[in-house]
Protein backbone atom coordinates (compact mmCIF):
# COMPACT_ATOMS: atom_id res chain seq x y z
CA UNK A 1 0.00 0.00 0.00
CA UNK A 2 2.53 2.88 0.96
CA UNK A 3 4.49 1.70 -2.56
CA UNK A 4 1.20 2.38 -4.36
CA UNK A 5 1.27 5.54 -2.62
CA UNK A 6 4.65 6.68 -3.34
CA UNK A 7 4.09 5.47 -6.90
CA UNK A 8 0.74 7.78 -7.29
CA UNK A 9 2.49 10.89 -6.16
CA UNK A 10 5.68 10.36 -8.10
CA UNK A 11 3.05 10.03 -11.34
CA UNK A 12 0.91 12.97 -10.27
CA UNK A 13 4.25 15.03 -9.68
CA UNK A 14 5.42 14.23 -13.35
CA UNK A 15 1.87 15.45 -14.41
CA UNK A 16 1.89 15.31 -17.66
CA UNK A 17 -2.20 16.61 -19.65
CA UNK A 18 -3.68 13.43 -20.27
CA UNK A 19 -1.40 10.65 -19.52
CA UNK A 20 -3.00 7.84 -18.18
CA UNK A 21 -1.01 4.72 -17.10
CA UNK A 22 -1.91 2.00 -15.86
CA UNK A 23 0.59 -0.65 -13.71
CA UNK A 24 0.56 -3.75 -11.92
CA UNK A 25 2.79 -5.61 -10.68
CA UNK A 26 3.25 -9.69 -10.85
CA UNK A 27 4.13 -12.20 -7.51
CA UNK A 28 6.78 -14.15 -7.54
CA UNK A 29 7.02 -17.59 -9.27
CA UNK A 30 4.51 -19.90 -6.98
CA UNK A 31 6.35 -22.57 -4.42
CA UNK A 32 4.44 -25.23 -5.49
CA UNK A 33 5.46 -25.50 -9.02
CA UNK A 34 9.35 -26.65 -7.18
CA UNK A 35 11.09 -29.19 -9.29
CA UNK A 36 11.90 -32.69 -7.23
CA UNK A 37 15.44 -32.40 -5.76
CA UNK A 38 17.90 -35.13 -7.52
CA UNK A 39 20.69 -35.25 -9.18
CA UNK A 40 20.71 -32.21 -12.14
CA UNK A 41 17.91 -30.56 -10.48
CA UNK A 42 19.81 -27.45 -9.89
CA UNK A 43 20.94 -27.39 -13.19
CA UNK A 44 17.46 -27.73 -14.54
CA UNK A 45 16.00 -24.85 -12.36
CA UNK A 46 19.02 -22.65 -13.21
CA UNK A 47 18.52 -22.92 -16.91
CA UNK A 48 14.84 -23.60 -17.55
CA UNK A 49 13.60 -20.71 -15.32
CA UNK A 50 16.04 -18.15 -17.53
CA UNK A 51 12.31 -18.41 -19.60
CA UNK A 52 9.67 -19.65 -17.61
CA UNK A 53 8.53 -21.13 -14.32
CA UNK A 54 9.27 -24.43 -13.50
CA UNK A 55 5.34 -25.25 -13.06
CA UNK A 56 5.50 -25.93 -17.38
CA UNK A 57 7.52 -28.67 -15.84
CA UNK A 58 6.00 -30.42 -13.24
CA UNK A 59 2.23 -30.49 -14.47
CA UNK A 60 3.50 -32.04 -17.81
CA UNK A 61 2.28 -35.95 -18.47
CA UNK A 62 5.43 -38.33 -17.18
CA UNK A 63 7.30 -39.35 -19.65
CA UNK A 64 10.26 -41.15 -20.82
CA UNK A 65 13.19 -40.17 -22.19
CA UNK A 66 12.34 -39.93 -25.30
CA UNK A 67 9.34 -37.47 -24.52
CA UNK A 68 11.88 -35.55 -22.23
CA UNK A 69 14.73 -35.20 -24.64
CA UNK A 70 12.32 -34.51 -27.42
CA UNK A 71 10.81 -31.26 -25.20
CA UNK A 72 14.29 -30.03 -24.35
CA UNK A 73 15.11 -30.62 -27.77
CA UNK A 74 12.09 -28.24 -28.91
CA UNK A 75 13.51 -25.73 -26.29
CA UNK A 76 16.72 -25.38 -27.94
CA UNK A 77 16.06 -25.44 -31.60
CA UNK A 78 12.18 -23.87 -31.31
CA UNK A 79 13.02 -21.32 -28.18
CA UNK A 80 16.66 -20.63 -28.69
CA UNK A 81 17.02 -22.09 -25.31
CA UNK A 82 20.69 -20.76 -24.77
CA UNK A 83 21.53 -24.54 -22.91
CA UNK A 84 24.83 -26.83 -23.90
CA UNK A 85 25.19 -30.10 -24.87
CA UNK A 86 26.44 -31.29 -21.65
CA UNK A 87 23.68 -29.30 -20.01
CA UNK A 88 20.94 -30.54 -22.21
CA UNK A 89 22.12 -33.96 -21.99
CA UNK A 90 21.83 -33.38 -17.59
CA UNK A 91 18.26 -31.93 -17.93
CA UNK A 92 16.83 -34.38 -20.20
CA UNK A 93 18.16 -37.08 -17.65
CA UNK A 94 17.00 -35.48 -14.74
CA UNK A 95 13.58 -35.18 -16.42
CA UNK A 96 13.67 -38.29 -17.18
CA UNK A 97 14.48 -39.94 -14.16
CA UNK A 98 12.54 -37.62 -12.05
CA UNK A 99 9.62 -36.98 -13.73
CA UNK A 100 9.21 -40.62 -15.87
CA UNK A 101 5.89 -42.92 -16.24
CA UNK A 102 5.56 -45.11 -12.85
CA UNK A 103 7.82 -47.90 -12.92
CA UNK B 1 -11.94 -5.68 -0.27
CA UNK B 2 -8.80 -5.11 -2.64
CA UNK B 3 -11.13 -3.87 -5.39
CA UNK B 4 -12.93 -0.91 -3.30
CA UNK B 5 -9.05 0.23 -2.53
CA UNK B 6 -8.29 0.66 -6.22
CA UNK B 7 -11.22 2.02 -6.91
CA UNK B 8 -10.83 4.80 -4.17
CA UNK B 9 -6.96 5.16 -5.56
CA UNK B 10 -8.10 5.60 -8.93
CA UNK B 11 -11.04 8.28 -7.77
CA UNK B 12 -8.22 10.30 -5.89
CA UNK B 13 -5.51 9.79 -9.24
CA UNK B 14 -8.40 10.72 -11.78
CA UNK B 15 -6.59 10.89 -14.97
CA UNK B 16 -3.82 9.54 -13.46
CA UNK B 17 -2.48 5.98 -13.39
CA UNK B 18 -3.07 3.42 -10.59
CA UNK B 19 -0.15 1.16 -9.27
CA UNK B 20 -1.79 -2.38 -9.09
CA UNK B 21 -0.12 -4.55 -6.37
CA UNK B 22 0.10 -8.25 -6.62
CA UNK B 23 -2.24 -9.93 -4.38
CA UNK B 24 -1.11 -12.35 -1.64
CA UNK B 25 -1.76 -16.48 -2.58
CA UNK B 26 -4.51 -17.17 -1.18
CA UNK B 27 -3.12 -20.33 1.04
CA UNK B 28 -4.15 -24.14 1.68
CA UNK B 29 -7.28 -23.61 -0.68
CA UNK B 30 -7.88 -26.11 -2.94
CA UNK B 31 -8.54 -25.13 -6.63
CA UNK B 32 -11.46 -27.62 -6.95
CA UNK B 33 -12.55 -30.92 -5.93
CA UNK B 34 -9.01 -32.65 -4.35
CA UNK B 35 -10.41 -35.75 -6.95
CA UNK B 36 -9.85 -34.03 -10.24
CA UNK B 37 -7.03 -35.33 -11.11
CA UNK B 38 -6.32 -31.27 -13.72
CA UNK B 39 -7.02 -29.83 -10.86
CA UNK B 40 -5.38 -31.28 -7.79
CA UNK B 41 -2.54 -29.22 -6.18
CA UNK B 42 -3.33 -26.65 -8.11
CA UNK B 43 -3.91 -23.48 -5.69
CA UNK B 44 -5.83 -20.42 -6.48
CA UNK B 45 -3.90 -17.06 -6.84
CA UNK B 46 -4.40 -13.88 -6.26
CA UNK B 47 -3.34 -11.36 -9.38
CA UNK B 48 -4.12 -7.85 -10.27
CA UNK B 49 -7.48 -6.86 -11.09
CA UNK B 50 -8.31 -10.49 -10.64
CA UNK B 51 -10.08 -12.38 -7.96
CA UNK B 52 -8.53 -16.07 -6.81
CA UNK B 53 -8.03 -17.74 -10.15
CA UNK B 54 -6.67 -21.25 -10.20
CA UNK B 55 -2.82 -21.05 -11.36
CA UNK B 56 -1.47 -23.19 -14.41
CA UNK B 57 1.85 -21.29 -14.31
CA UNK B 58 3.60 -18.26 -12.87
CA UNK B 59 5.63 -16.99 -15.71
CA UNK B 60 4.45 -16.06 -17.60
CA UNK B 61 1.13 -15.83 -15.79
CA UNK B 62 -1.43 -18.29 -17.00
CA UNK B 63 -4.37 -18.45 -14.06
CA UNK B 64 -7.98 -20.54 -14.96
CA UNK B 65 -11.50 -19.46 -14.01
CA UNK B 66 -12.82 -21.76 -11.55
CA UNK B 67 -16.24 -23.45 -12.70
CA UNK B 68 -18.02 -21.52 -10.37
CA UNK B 69 -18.37 -18.90 -12.34
CA UNK B 70 -20.09 -20.68 -15.52
CA UNK B 71 -23.78 -20.09 -13.68
CA UNK B 72 -23.90 -17.19 -15.57
CA UNK B 73 -23.41 -15.66 -19.16
CA UNK B 74 -21.13 -12.73 -18.52
CA UNK B 75 -17.58 -13.45 -17.11
CA UNK B 76 -16.67 -11.03 -14.44
CA UNK B 77 -13.61 -9.30 -15.85
CA UNK B 78 -12.02 -10.19 -12.11
CA UNK B 79 -12.59 -13.96 -12.83
CA UNK B 80 -11.48 -14.12 -16.56
CA UNK B 81 -8.89 -16.25 -17.18
CA UNK B 82 -5.12 -15.41 -18.63
CA UNK B 83 -3.05 -17.18 -20.41
CA UNK B 84 0.36 -15.70 -22.26
CA UNK B 85 2.95 -17.75 -24.70
CA UNK B 86 6.29 -15.59 -23.71
CA UNK B 87 8.06 -13.54 -21.08
CA UNK B 88 8.08 -10.53 -20.31
CA UNK B 89 4.42 -9.54 -20.21
CA UNK B 90 3.28 -5.80 -20.39
CA UNK B 91 3.16 -4.58 -16.94
CA UNK B 92 2.69 -0.97 -18.00
CA UNK B 93 1.11 0.68 -20.29
CA UNK B 94 1.02 4.49 -21.09
CA UNK B 95 -1.34 5.54 -22.86
CA UNK B 96 -0.11 8.92 -23.50
CA UNK B 97 2.58 6.87 -25.87
CA UNK B 98 0.66 4.06 -26.86
CA UNK B 99 -0.12 3.67 -30.28
CA UNK B 100 -1.69 1.06 -33.01
CA UNK B 101 0.14 0.85 -35.79
CA UNK B 102 -1.31 0.08 -39.07
CA UNK B 103 0.90 -0.01 -42.42
CA UNK B 104 2.26 -2.49 -44.81
CA UNK B 105 0.77 -3.01 -48.12
CA UNK B 106 -1.49 0.01 -47.43
CA UNK B 107 -2.12 3.78 -48.89
CA UNK B 108 -2.53 5.21 -46.37
CA UNK B 109 -0.65 3.73 -43.10
CA UNK B 110 -2.00 5.17 -39.54
CA UNK B 111 -1.01 5.48 -36.38
CA UNK B 112 -3.67 5.66 -33.86
CA UNK B 113 -4.35 6.55 -30.35
CA UNK B 114 -6.69 4.74 -27.56
CA UNK B 115 -8.66 8.13 -28.56
CA UNK B 116 -8.56 7.75 -31.97
CA UNK B 117 -9.60 4.02 -31.76
CA UNK B 118 -12.92 5.52 -29.66
CA UNK B 119 -13.43 8.50 -31.74
CA UNK B 120 -12.75 8.17 -35.33
CA UNK B 121 -14.64 4.87 -35.93
CA UNK B 122 -17.87 3.76 -35.06
CA UNK B 123 -18.23 2.43 -31.71
CA UNK B 124 -19.38 -1.26 -31.67
CA UNK B 125 -20.37 -4.30 -29.38
CA UNK B 126 -20.41 -7.99 -29.37
CA UNK B 127 -20.77 -10.22 -26.91
CA UNK B 128 -18.84 -13.52 -27.43
CA UNK B 129 -16.53 -16.27 -25.92
CA UNK B 130 -13.27 -15.93 -25.46
CA UNK B 131 -11.72 -20.02 -25.43
CA UNK B 132 -8.09 -21.27 -25.58
CA UNK B 133 -7.86 -23.67 -27.97
CA UNK B 134 -5.92 -25.93 -25.39
CA UNK B 135 -8.83 -25.66 -22.73
CA UNK B 136 -9.59 -29.26 -20.66
CA UNK B 137 -6.34 -30.51 -22.54
CA UNK B 138 -5.13 -31.63 -19.38
CA UNK B 139 -8.17 -34.44 -19.79
CA UNK B 140 -7.04 -35.43 -22.57
CA UNK B 141 -5.96 -39.15 -23.06
CA UNK B 142 -3.65 -40.64 -23.81
CA UNK B 143 -1.97 -37.41 -22.28
CA UNK B 144 -0.85 -34.79 -24.59
CA UNK B 145 2.58 -32.29 -24.01
CA UNK B 146 1.28 -28.69 -23.09
CA UNK B 147 -0.92 -26.88 -21.24
CA UNK B 148 -2.62 -29.41 -18.29
CA UNK B 149 -5.43 -26.79 -18.54
CA UNK B 150 -8.51 -28.19 -16.89
CA UNK B 151 -12.25 -26.42 -18.21
CA UNK B 152 -11.92 -22.44 -17.30
CA UNK B 153 -9.55 -21.25 -20.32
CA UNK B 154 -12.65 -19.46 -21.44
CA UNK B 155 -15.06 -16.20 -20.71
CA UNK B 156 -17.64 -14.66 -22.42
CA UNK B 157 -17.68 -10.77 -22.46
CA UNK B 158 -19.37 -7.72 -24.08
CA UNK B 159 -16.43 -6.39 -26.07
CA UNK B 160 -16.88 -2.86 -27.56
CA UNK B 161 -14.37 -1.20 -30.01
CA UNK B 162 -13.64 -0.05 -33.39
CA UNK B 163 -14.40 -2.64 -36.34
CA UNK B 164 -10.79 -3.97 -38.21
CA UNK B 165 -12.86 -3.59 -41.12
CA UNK B 166 -13.42 0.00 -40.50
CA UNK B 167 -9.34 0.46 -39.84
CA UNK B 168 -8.24 -1.42 -43.17
CA UNK B 169 -10.57 0.47 -44.83
CA UNK B 170 -8.90 3.94 -43.40
CA UNK B 171 -5.94 2.66 -44.40
CA UNK B 172 -6.90 1.66 -47.59
CA UNK B 173 -5.61 -1.78 -48.49
CA UNK B 174 -3.79 -2.31 -51.47
CA UNK B 175 -4.02 -4.71 -54.04
CA UNK B 176 -2.33 -8.22 -53.63
CA UNK B 177 -3.21 -7.97 -49.98
CA UNK B 178 -3.55 -11.62 -48.79
CA UNK B 179 -3.22 -11.24 -44.84
CA UNK B 180 -3.37 -9.23 -41.77
CA UNK B 181 -0.54 -9.64 -39.29
CA UNK B 182 -1.62 -8.88 -35.60
CA UNK B 183 1.49 -8.15 -32.87
CA UNK B 184 1.38 -7.39 -29.07
CA UNK B 185 3.41 -5.62 -26.66
CA UNK B 186 4.42 -8.96 -25.16
CA UNK B 187 7.64 -10.01 -26.55
CA UNK B 188 10.56 -12.51 -25.37
CA UNK B 189 13.16 -11.95 -23.18
CA UNK B 190 15.25 -13.59 -25.99
CA UNK B 191 15.30 -13.04 -29.49
CA UNK B 192 15.41 -16.35 -30.32
CA UNK B 193 12.14 -17.18 -29.08
CA UNK B 194 9.22 -16.57 -31.45
CA UNK B 195 7.58 -13.46 -31.38
CA UNK B 196 3.44 -14.03 -30.77
CA UNK B 197 2.40 -12.94 -33.77
CA UNK B 198 -0.81 -14.01 -35.62
CA UNK B 199 -2.59 -13.71 -39.18
CA UNK B 200 -6.11 -13.70 -40.39
CA UNK B 201 -6.88 -13.45 -44.12
CA UNK B 202 -8.20 -9.79 -45.45
CA UNK B 203 -11.38 -11.31 -46.55
CA UNK B 204 -11.91 -12.73 -43.37
CA UNK B 205 -11.58 -9.55 -42.10
CA UNK B 206 -13.91 -7.44 -44.56
CA UNK B 207 -16.79 -10.22 -44.95
CA UNK B 208 -17.09 -9.89 -40.94
CA UNK B 209 -17.98 -6.87 -38.83
CA UNK B 210 -18.10 -8.57 -35.67
CA UNK B 211 -13.71 -8.83 -35.83
CA UNK B 212 -12.97 -5.99 -33.79
CA UNK B 213 -9.94 -4.07 -31.56
CA UNK B 214 -11.58 -3.96 -28.13
CA UNK B 215 -10.94 -1.09 -25.69
CA UNK B 216 -13.73 -2.23 -23.46
CA UNK B 217 -14.68 -5.25 -21.33
CA UNK B 218 -18.22 -5.67 -19.87
CA UNK B 219 -17.95 -2.17 -19.90
CA UNK B 220 -14.89 -1.66 -18.00
CA UNK B 221 -10.99 -0.84 -19.81
CA UNK B 222 -9.48 -4.48 -20.00
CA UNK B 223 -7.43 -5.70 -17.25
CA UNK B 224 -4.03 -5.47 -18.27
CA UNK B 225 -3.74 -8.86 -18.11
CA UNK B 226 -6.25 -9.60 -20.73
CA UNK B 227 -4.61 -7.06 -22.75
CA UNK B 228 -5.06 -3.62 -21.50
CA UNK B 229 -5.18 -1.29 -23.25
CA UNK B 230 -6.81 -3.09 -26.68
CA UNK B 231 -7.36 -6.69 -28.00
CA UNK B 232 -8.26 -7.91 -31.29
CA UNK B 233 -11.68 -9.75 -30.77
CA UNK B 234 -12.52 -12.58 -33.22
CA UNK B 235 -15.66 -14.34 -32.54
CA UNK B 236 -16.37 -17.89 -32.92
CA UNK B 237 -13.00 -18.58 -33.47
CA UNK B 238 -10.35 -19.84 -30.44
CA UNK B 239 -9.11 -17.44 -28.57
CA UNK B 240 -5.29 -17.73 -30.26
CA UNK B 241 -6.25 -15.09 -32.48
CA UNK B 242 -7.46 -12.85 -30.02
CA UNK B 243 -4.21 -11.03 -29.61
CA UNK B 244 -3.42 -8.70 -26.69
CA UNK B 245 -1.99 -5.73 -26.00
CA UNK B 246 -2.51 -4.93 -29.70
CA UNK B 247 0.40 -2.36 -31.12
CA UNK B 248 0.99 -3.02 -34.33
CA UNK B 249 -1.34 -4.35 -37.54
CA UNK B 250 0.60 -4.79 -41.14
CA UNK B 251 -1.14 -5.95 -44.07
CA UNK B 252 1.14 -7.92 -45.93
CA UNK B 253 1.10 -9.71 -49.50
CA UNK B 254 1.64 -13.56 -48.67
CA UNK B 255 0.25 -16.09 -45.85
CA UNK B 256 2.13 -15.58 -42.70
CA UNK B 257 3.62 -19.39 -41.65
CA UNK B 258 5.83 -17.81 -38.19
CA UNK B 259 6.04 -20.27 -35.28
CA UNK B 260 2.65 -19.30 -33.58
CA UNK B 261 0.57 -20.15 -37.09
CA UNK B 262 2.90 -23.02 -38.28
CA UNK B 263 3.66 -24.85 -37.10
CA UNK B 264 2.18 -23.79 -33.58
CA UNK B 265 -1.98 -23.85 -33.04
CA UNK B 266 -2.91 -26.50 -36.13
CA UNK B 267 -5.16 -29.12 -36.04
CA UNK B 268 -5.54 -32.40 -38.39
CA UNK B 269 -6.91 -31.33 -41.87
CA UNK B 270 -9.73 -33.93 -41.42
CA UNK B 271 -13.82 -33.11 -40.99
CA UNK B 272 -13.01 -33.74 -36.71
CA UNK B 273 -10.03 -31.88 -36.60
CA UNK B 274 -8.59 -35.28 -35.19
CA UNK B 275 -6.77 -38.06 -35.30
CA UNK B 276 -7.04 -41.98 -33.94
CA UNK B 277 -5.63 -41.75 -30.34
CA UNK B 278 -1.64 -41.75 -30.03
CA UNK B 279 -0.94 -41.11 -34.10
CA UNK B 280 0.52 -38.06 -36.21
CA UNK B 281 -1.64 -36.28 -39.05
CA UNK B 282 -0.29 -36.40 -42.13
CA UNK B 283 -1.52 -32.70 -43.09
CA UNK B 284 -2.38 -29.38 -40.44
CA UNK B 285 -4.49 -26.61 -40.94
CA UNK B 286 -4.75 -23.81 -38.57
CA UNK B 287 -7.50 -24.31 -35.94
CA UNK B 288 -10.13 -21.90 -36.45
CA UNK B 289 -13.93 -22.32 -35.52
CA UNK B 290 -14.90 -23.31 -32.03
CA UNK B 291 -17.29 -26.57 -31.94
CA UNK B 292 -20.32 -26.94 -30.04
CA UNK B 293 -19.49 -26.86 -25.81
CA UNK B 294 -21.86 -27.11 -22.73
CA UNK B 295 -20.82 -27.17 -19.03
CA UNK B 296 -22.33 -27.82 -15.94
CA UNK B 297 -21.43 -24.97 -13.30
CA UNK B 298 -23.63 -26.39 -10.52
CA UNK B 299 -23.96 -28.70 -8.33
CA UNK B 300 -20.13 -29.10 -8.18
CA UNK B 301 -18.64 -32.78 -8.67
CA UNK B 302 -19.50 -34.82 -5.66
CA UNK B 303 -21.71 -32.68 -3.78
CA UNK B 304 -24.21 -34.57 -1.62
CA UNK B 305 -28.07 -33.70 -2.40
CA UNK B 306 -31.07 -35.01 -0.57
CA UNK B 307 -33.41 -37.53 -2.37
CA UNK B 308 -36.45 -36.05 -3.07
CA UNK B 309 -35.27 -32.35 -2.66
CA UNK B 310 -35.01 -30.36 -5.53
CA UNK B 311 -31.70 -29.05 -7.37
CA UNK B 312 -31.40 -26.18 -8.83
CA UNK B 313 -28.83 -27.15 -12.04
CA UNK B 314 -27.04 -24.38 -13.86
CA UNK B 315 -24.74 -23.73 -16.51
CA UNK B 316 -23.55 -22.39 -19.87
CA UNK B 317 -23.47 -23.37 -23.46
CA UNK B 318 -22.27 -22.05 -26.51
CA UNK B 319 -20.07 -22.28 -30.22
CA UNK B 320 -18.24 -20.99 -32.39
CA UNK B 321 -21.43 -18.07 -34.23
CA UNK B 322 -24.25 -20.59 -35.22
CA UNK B 323 -26.15 -19.87 -31.44
CA UNK B 324 -27.15 -22.36 -29.17
CA UNK B 325 -30.81 -23.44 -29.77
CA UNK B 326 -31.09 -25.84 -27.45
CA UNK B 327 -29.67 -27.46 -23.80
CA UNK B 328 -30.39 -30.93 -22.83
CA UNK B 329 -29.50 -32.71 -19.72
CA UNK B 330 -29.71 -36.19 -18.58
CA UNK B 331 -29.60 -37.73 -15.03
CA UNK B 332 -29.37 -41.32 -15.97
CA UNK B 333 -25.48 -41.49 -17.44
CA UNK B 334 -27.23 -40.64 -20.99
CA UNK B 335 -30.02 -42.83 -21.65
CA UNK B 336 -32.68 -40.30 -21.86
CA UNK B 337 -32.29 -36.27 -22.19
CA UNK B 338 -34.36 -33.47 -21.40
CA UNK B 339 -34.59 -29.99 -22.64
CA UNK B 340 -34.03 -27.36 -20.32
CA UNK B 341 -35.39 -23.78 -20.65
CA UNK B 342 -32.44 -21.56 -21.63
CA UNK B 343 -31.59 -17.50 -20.37
CA UNK B 344 -31.91 -14.63 -22.81
CA UNK B 345 -29.84 -14.48 -26.06
CA UNK B 346 -27.05 -12.48 -25.90
CA UNK B 347 -25.96 -13.12 -29.59
CA UNK B 348 -24.70 -15.90 -31.78
CA UNK B 349 -21.39 -15.75 -30.07
CA UNK B 350 -22.49 -15.46 -26.61
CA UNK B 351 -22.70 -17.96 -23.80
CA UNK B 352 -25.88 -18.79 -23.35
CA UNK B 353 -27.44 -19.28 -19.74
CA UNK B 354 -29.27 -22.39 -19.10
CA UNK B 355 -30.77 -23.36 -15.78
CA UNK B 356 -32.93 -26.31 -14.45
CA UNK B 357 -34.20 -27.69 -11.27
CA UNK B 358 -33.84 -31.62 -10.76
CA UNK B 359 -35.13 -33.78 -8.07
CA UNK B 360 -32.55 -36.67 -7.30
CA UNK B 361 -35.44 -39.61 -7.03
CA UNK B 362 -33.03 -42.02 -4.81
CA UNK B 363 -30.19 -42.86 -2.84
CA UNK B 364 -27.06 -43.11 -3.99
CA UNK B 365 -24.47 -41.59 -7.10
CA UNK B 366 -26.60 -40.05 -9.99
CA UNK B 367 -24.29 -38.82 -12.97
CA UNK B 368 -26.12 -35.29 -14.26
CA UNK B 369 -24.79 -34.87 -18.41
CA UNK B 370 -25.42 -31.50 -20.85
CA UNK B 371 -25.30 -31.39 -24.13
CA UNK B 372 -26.19 -28.65 -26.62
CA UNK B 373 -27.28 -28.27 -29.80
CA UNK B 374 -26.38 -24.93 -32.33
CA UNK B 375 -28.04 -23.40 -35.22
CA UNK B 376 -27.46 -25.93 -37.80
CA UNK B 377 -27.82 -29.09 -35.52
CA UNK B 378 -24.12 -29.46 -34.56
CA UNK B 379 -23.49 -30.73 -31.24
CA UNK B 380 -21.53 -32.77 -28.87
CA UNK B 381 -19.91 -36.56 -29.21
CA UNK B 382 -19.58 -39.22 -26.16
CA UNK B 383 -16.63 -40.31 -26.81
CA UNK B 384 -13.49 -37.11 -27.06
CA UNK B 385 -11.83 -36.77 -29.83
CA UNK B 386 -8.37 -36.85 -29.72
CA UNK B 387 -5.40 -35.33 -31.76
CA UNK B 388 -1.96 -34.17 -30.70
CA UNK B 389 -1.78 -30.76 -29.25
CA UNK B 390 -4.67 -31.40 -27.48
CA UNK B 391 -7.16 -29.17 -29.25
CA UNK B 392 -10.86 -28.72 -29.63
CA UNK B 393 -12.45 -30.94 -26.68
CA UNK B 394 -16.01 -30.74 -27.12
CA UNK B 395 -17.02 -34.42 -25.50
CA UNK B 396 -19.99 -34.41 -23.62
CA UNK B 397 -19.40 -33.19 -20.20
CA UNK B 398 -20.91 -34.59 -16.60
CA UNK B 399 -20.85 -34.55 -12.70
CA UNK B 400 -21.28 -36.91 -10.45
CA UNK B 401 -23.37 -36.26 -7.13
CA UNK B 402 -24.29 -38.30 -4.26
CA UNK B 403 -27.95 -38.12 -2.76
CA UNK B 404 -28.38 -39.52 0.27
Amino acid sequence: MRIAIAWLLAALAVGSAGAEEKRIILPPDHEHARLKVGPGSDVTHTQCQLCHSTDYIVMQPPGDAKQWEGVVTKMIKVFGAPLSEADAKIITEYLARSYGPPS
Amino acid sequence: MRDYTRRGFLATAGRAGALLLAGSTALGQAARAADDPVLAGRPLVRYPEKTDLILLTSRPPQLETPMKYFDRAITPNEAFFVRYHVFPIPTSVDLGTWRLKVHGRVDRPLTLSLDDLRTKFPRVRVVAANQCSGNSRGRFNPRVLGGQWGDGAIGNAEWVGARMRDILSAASVRQGAVQVTFDGLDKPAFPTVPDFVKSLDVTRIMADPDVIVAYQMNGQPLPMLNGFPARLIVPGWYATYWVKHLFEIEVIDSVFEKFWMKPGYRIPDTPCGCVEPATVPTRTVPITRMPVRSFIATPEPGARVGVGQPVTMKGIAFDGGYGINEVQISSDSGVTWRRVPLGSDLGRYSFREWSVTWTPPGPGQHRLMVRAFNGIGESQGTRPLWNPPGYLRNVIEYVDVQAG
